[in-house]
């Protein structure tokens, strides 16, 4: 229990880089990681830093990433290497018993050879309890892609543990804002979902908000004020093609992928009030899918991609709705405050979840869809932006810490929590990606 | 600049108030000006705005009735224009009632000047959800865009757009901040 009190200290500060950006000719304020506090059903693992055969790229190890994303999603409890017994690398060298003494459930060994301007690495999993190996595999990156590699690898182990594909190889997409001798700066950025290797995609004076990742994992969609009004558009990550899809008079926001990619759901307002279209990215033809003189917006597909959820204010006060098909009536959902907004289902279809006022609080909950069971999530207070991550098990919100805005990760029932603030300003509207297979 | 332009207004029907007789004490019109949007009010401020205006109206022997009258809503009205922000409450988009003579004002001064245009730009306060702010704040500009109409302006003078709440007047996260983000402005072009 030694290790549990030491690990739910709060605030491990894991190193940031600074990433140079030839494009814009300026540094990066990049996110830096900042583990709150841990679940109390976390599970003991062991990533033993592996063996190295020819010389590495410097910079963070494998093992010591792996052992960050395993700690970051909130389920597992690793053990700090200078306590382990001994640092294996293949399985003849593991004492199960040493590891079951030290309280471990699995332990992760393996090696990294040089190969070229490739690295390989070798890795097995093993049961403590069972003595058994659970995974053994070799997969190789480019050397200078060891962080792709070691999140793999944590998507690799995570599944074998709980059946669930990992989310360690997605990516983030969000915005950060510097406010400046009265001049704001946006910025539209994708990273890992460490912080880590982050990329401007787009700088703008005026605001950007709300993006919206393509099921592909190539596009965003999102909203842009640089036209002076907000405008919808899709942007091809790989090319930096940029395509303006909406500009109708009044707003265009909220953009939300169909799950086959070929439309978007939106908000227009060209008819008089915020309404729900989806258009056809094609034809670009749009169709009125919600029609009431509330607000109707917010709108994103539920996981089987026959219905839509959005947000109404029809009630009197912004509540989350449910339409079972497009243009179908339709049903409230929340009820257990007066204002409920901003859904975002889950990729099983169990839960939806959004923003949640809480007496003066804004917090995140999530309603169980099966027996409409809703549950307060966040313990902060002014929570907005919940996006899930694809395999349903973590969640990125924003919120404000001392004044300034930073995203937050808590595992789905609320269990741990990091946070990313950014080095300088805040960084908002988090949308977490799909997994790219 | 907000509050000398409320402090202004204030002070003006706090005078008109006399003017007409009224019984009326400052306080009270204090009471019924801008409610918990106001900032505490300057009064040497203001009143060193108006007097002048006032007593050269009463001092004019040679204007008549009407024309001192027409002088004194002309004044009136363009210092109820100076006021260009309007406030909400928490989630709604209607206007308060000590809002309308100076909405009044501007519907009045856009009808007889047909050439003019303004944008009105709606905002909300940083609490609860981006996009439905967003949406908020259009149905706020839709509002006042409304009661202008209403009031004579015509549509083609007015364009509408809504930043939700990325554009806040003040910065931090007090009710006093958000009270005063919650707002549509007219920008006069």
């Amino acid at each position: 229990m030694k290790q549990k009190s030491s690990f739910r200290l709060p605030t491990i500060i894991i190193a940031a880089i600074a990433v140079m950006l030839a494009a814009a000719g300026s540094a990066q304020a990049e996110l830096l990681i900042r583990i709150t506090e841990g679940a109390d059903s976390a599970i003991p693992v062991s990533v033993v830093p592996f063996a190295e055969n020819g010389s590495m790229p410097v910079g963070d190890k494998l093992s010591s990433i792996v052992q960050a994303d395993l700690a970051m999603s909130g389920e597992f409890r690793p053990l700090p290497p200078e306590k382990m017994l001994s640092l294996p690398s293949k399985r003849s060298d593991v004492y199960f018993r040493d590891w079951r003494l030290l309280g471990q459930r699995y332990v992760l060994v393996g090696e990294l050879t040089r190969n070229g301007d490739r690295v390989e690495a070798r890795y097995e999993l093993f049961d403590v309890n069972r003595e058994e190996r659970i995974l053994g595999e070799t997969a190789g990156a480019p050397a200078s892609n060891i962080r792709s590699l070691a999140h793999h690898v944590s998507d690799k182990v995570y599944e074998a543990i709980t059946g669930v594909p990992g989310a360690f190889s997605t990516k983030l997409a969000y915005v950060t804002l510097e406010r400046e001798n009265g001049k704001s700066r946006y910025r539209l950025q994708v990273s890992d979902i460490d912080g880590k290797r982050a990329r401007i995609r787009l700088e703008s004076k005026e605001p950007i908000l709300s993006p919206a990742w393509s099921p592909d994992g190539k596009k965003l969609a999102y909203v842009s004020f640089e036209t002076g009004k907000p405008a919808i558009f899709v942007h091809e990550l790989s090319s930096g093609q940029r395509t303006k899809v909406a500009d109708f008079p009044g707003l265009n926001s909220a953009p939300a992928w169909s799950p086959d990619g070929q439309s978007l759901l939106m908000t227009l307002s060209k008819d008089g009030n915020a309404e729900i279209y989806e258009m056809n990215l094609q034809s670009r033809k749009v169709t009125k899918l919600s029609n009431h003189w509330a607000i109707d917006t917010e709108a994103a597909w539920d996981s089987a991609g026959k219905g839509i959820f959005f947000t109404s204010d029809r009630s009197g006060g912004p509540q989350i709705y449910y339409m079972a098909k497009p243009g179908a009536e339709p049903r409230r959902i929340t009820f257990g405050s007066r204002y409920n907004a901003r859904p975002r289902p889950d990729s099983t279809g169990k839960y939806v979840y959004y923003v949640h006022q809480r007496d003066r609080a804004f917090t995140i909950a999530r309603t169980n869809l099966e027996n409409d069971e809703e549950t307060v999530l966040t313990r902060t207070e002014s929570d907005e932006s919940p996006s899930v991550s694809p395999n349903g098990r973590m969640l990125i919100y924003a919120t404000k810490q001392s004044g300034e805005s930073v995203l937050t990760v808590i595992s789905a029932d609320g269990g741990a929590a990091y946070s990313l603030p950014a080095s300088e300003g805040d960084v908002r509207d988090p949308a977490w990606g799909p997994i790219v297979r | 600049m907000k509050l000398s332009a409320q402090a202004k207004v204030i002070a003006l029907l706090f005078s008109a108030g006399l003017f007409a007789g009224c019984s009326t004490t400052g306080e009270n019109m204090d009471e019924g000006g801008y409610g918990s949007d106001v900032q505490p009010i300057d009064q040497d401020g203001g009143s060193t705005v108006y007097g002048g205006g006032d007593q050269g109206g009463i001092s004019s022997s040679a204007m008549s009735e009407d024309e001192r009258m027409e002088i004194e809503r002309q004044a009136e009205q363009a210092a109820l224009r100076d006021i260009t922000t309007f406030y909400f409450d928490f989630d709604t988009s209607e206007i308060k009632p000590e809002a309308r003579d100076v909405l009044m004002a501007h519907a009045r001064y856009l009808s007889s000047n047909p050439g003019q245009k303004v944008r009105l730009e709606g905002h909300g306060d940083e609490r609860g959800s981006k996009e439905y702010n967003l949406a908020l704040g259009e149905r706020r500009a839709n509002a006042v865009q409304r009661f202008l109409i209403v009031n004579g302006a015509s549509r083609g003078q007015m364009e509408t757009v809504s930043y939700g709440e990325e554009k806040p007047a003040v910065m931090g996260s007090t009710e006093s901040a958000w009270a005063q983000n919650r707002r549509v402005e007219l920008v006069f072009e």
